[in-house]
């Protein structure tokens, strides 16, 4: 497990109709990592974040986890935050929260209730209070700011506990002041959790302040006769001087589902 | 200021909204008056009061031949026929709707055929039904159902497409399967669409209703206006006809308020009418 990166992106390639997006795409990540993926628009770097959620398959090559191939559709191993729709509009804050408890316990109606409900309720009041929404836990997210919807977006995703955490542009929408709030949200997350996160951003400031590995995407070659014939690849793979990803156990806990709402649900 | 930006106020806009209602009656009233100078035993524009008088009589006198009170056992009638109808065409919409627009393989295998099928007028179908259900309820449910559903289903797909990808895709990373994001996701979200689709829905609804009222029945709010037609009892007809536009108009307003009420997340954002 040691040796082995956490992600592999092998020779990996996406064509849609004849015109190449990516090509020879060649990347071994290692866990831990938060990697940051910058470059121009349309360059590819959206395409690429998809490829890794399965939201999209490569046309060539591979990509693996923990030395297996990607499974063809998402799955709860990659968790994703989008800059918008990340969050249920139909449910509360708190709902939102414990969806993924629901899923997990209730196969047929994907719902708890009673005291089931209660204790997946009461195992993300610490979450609630650790993104500040414990005020705003029974309001729709169309009632909270930008910054407060990403927050939901982000802990709704680390609830799952993914092996790797994916973002969108996730910052993108919000306004300067809470981006710096969101982006020190991120970082400690990611210290505690010691998680691998890939970070499609377009700004590069915040990939070089957030990132320990930057990726920049761009085209090497360019025809202008035919400007579909070459796409684009990682032309700067930059490793980032940090301190070490470092481990807080209360933490990890906090963000652990205290495993009491599988099993005793009433129809699980 | 700019007539975009200015607002009437509460009773000024009860006021304006009332104007054009109260201007037909007056204009009717007016007209009326003036052919009954002509012609004291007018049956075509009634005065005010014998309308009144007749819909009274349908109300609260029981008929001589039945000895029931004919507008509420008609109003009863037409009424469970309608709900009848636009339930069985809100089971088709939520089933057929959400498999449509959720589940590719189905949508190839049934969009042409429901697109095709709406574009058949209901009423050519009517004969059909006639003879294959009789003369009873059921072809007339039946026509309720078939003038409705396939639009409402169609309306459903729409709804299910248009739940931005990323909310399923969000769904599938929490672990959800299929049935889960149908219940869970899909379901709650197209809800309050599914209750305009309905509202939109009873509009052709209430047509087809009459209509074969009109045609084959022996109770029934468009089977009573057609039956004393023949006697050119406007007096009957035109208060039939207000009252079938105020329950209509109730039930288009109880199916907002309950959306309104049932789903306060999708009433967030702006007016509706």
């Amino acid at each position: 497990m040691s040796d082995q990166p956490k992600v592999s992106v092998q020779n990996v390639a996406k064509i849609y109709d004849g015109t190449i997006v990516l090509e020879r795409l060649n990347l071994d990540i290692e866990a831990g990592a938060l990697c940051t993926i910058v470059g121009a628009s349309g360059c590819g770097k959206s395409t690429f974040l998809r490829m890794l959620l399965s939201q999209e398959t490569p046309s060539r090559g591979q990509i693996l986890i923990d030395g297996e191939v990607l499974p063809s559709e998402p799955t709860p191993d990659r968790g994703i935050v989008f800059q918008r729709y990340s969050v249920f509009p139909h449910l509360t804050v708190e709902e939102n929260l414990i969806l993924s408890a629901e899923f997990d316990a209730a196969p047929f109606t994907g719902r708890l209730r009673g005291s089931a409900r209660a204790r997946a309720r009461d195992d993300i009041a610490e979450t609630l209070e650790r993104i500040g929404l414990a005020q705003a836990r029974s309001r729709y997210p169309a009632q909270l700011s930008g910054g407060m919807q990403q927050r939901l977006a982000i802990a709704q995703a680390l609830l799952k506990k993914p092996k790797i955490l994916l973002l969108d542009e996730p910052f993108g929408a919000l306004d300067p002041g809470i981006r710096a709030d969101m982006q020190a949200l991120l970082t400690e997350l990611w210290r505690e959790l010691s998680m691998t996160i890939f970070m499609v951003t377009h700004d590069i400031h915040e990939a070089f302040k957030l990132g320990t590995r930057v990726l920049v995407f761009d085209k090497i070659r360019h025809d202008p006769a035919a400007p579909e014939r070459w796409g684009a690849t990682i032309t700067y793979d930059l490793p980032l001087d940090r301190p070490g990803v470092q481990t807080y156990p209360d933490a990890k806990a906090l963000f652990a589902l205290k495993n009491t709402t599988r099993g005793d649900a009433p129809d699980a | 200021m700019r007539l975009i930006n200015r607002k009437p106020s509460r009773v000024a806009a009860f006021a304006l909204g009332m104007a054009p209602f109260l201007a037909a009656i007056i204009a009717y009233a007016v007209a009326s008056h003036y052919r009954r100078l002509d012609n004291p035993a007018d049956k075509l524009l009634p005065s005010l009061p014998d309308m009144a008088a007749a819909f009274g009589r349908m109300a609260f006198t029981p008929d001589r031949r039945s000895g029931d009170l004919l507008l509420w056992v008609d109003t009863l009638d037409s009424l469970e026929r309608l709900a009848a109808g636009m339930g069985v065409a809100v089971v088709l919409a939520l089933s057929l709707g959400i498999l449509i627009g959720f589940i590719p393989h189905a949508r190839a295998s049934l969009a042409p055929f429901i697109a095709t099928f709406s574009l058949i007028p209901p009423i050519t179908i009517l004969p059909i039904l006639f003879i294959i259900f009789g003369l009873g309820e059921v072809s007339k449910v039946m026509l309720i159902v078939i003038g409705t559903a396939p639009v409402m289903i169609r309306s459903v797909a729409q709804s299910v497409m248009e739940i931005p990808r990323e909310l399923i895709i969000k769904a599938e990373t929490l672990g959800a399967s299929v049935w889960q994001m149908m219940v869970r996701v899909v379901l709650p979200q197209i809800l309050p669409k599914l209750i305009t689709a309905m509202r939109l829905g009873l509009v052709p609804a209430w047509i087809f209703l009459i209509s074969a009222e009109a045609i084959a029945s022996t109770s029934g709010l468009g089977y009573r206006i057609f039956l004393v037609r023949r006697y050119l009892a406007m007096d009957v007809i035109l208060p039939y006809v207000v009252w079938i536009t105020l329950l209509a108009f109730i039930l288009d307003r109880l199916l907002l308020m309950a959306s309104r009420r049932a789903f306060p997340w999708y009433h967030m954002h702006g007016e509706s009418l």
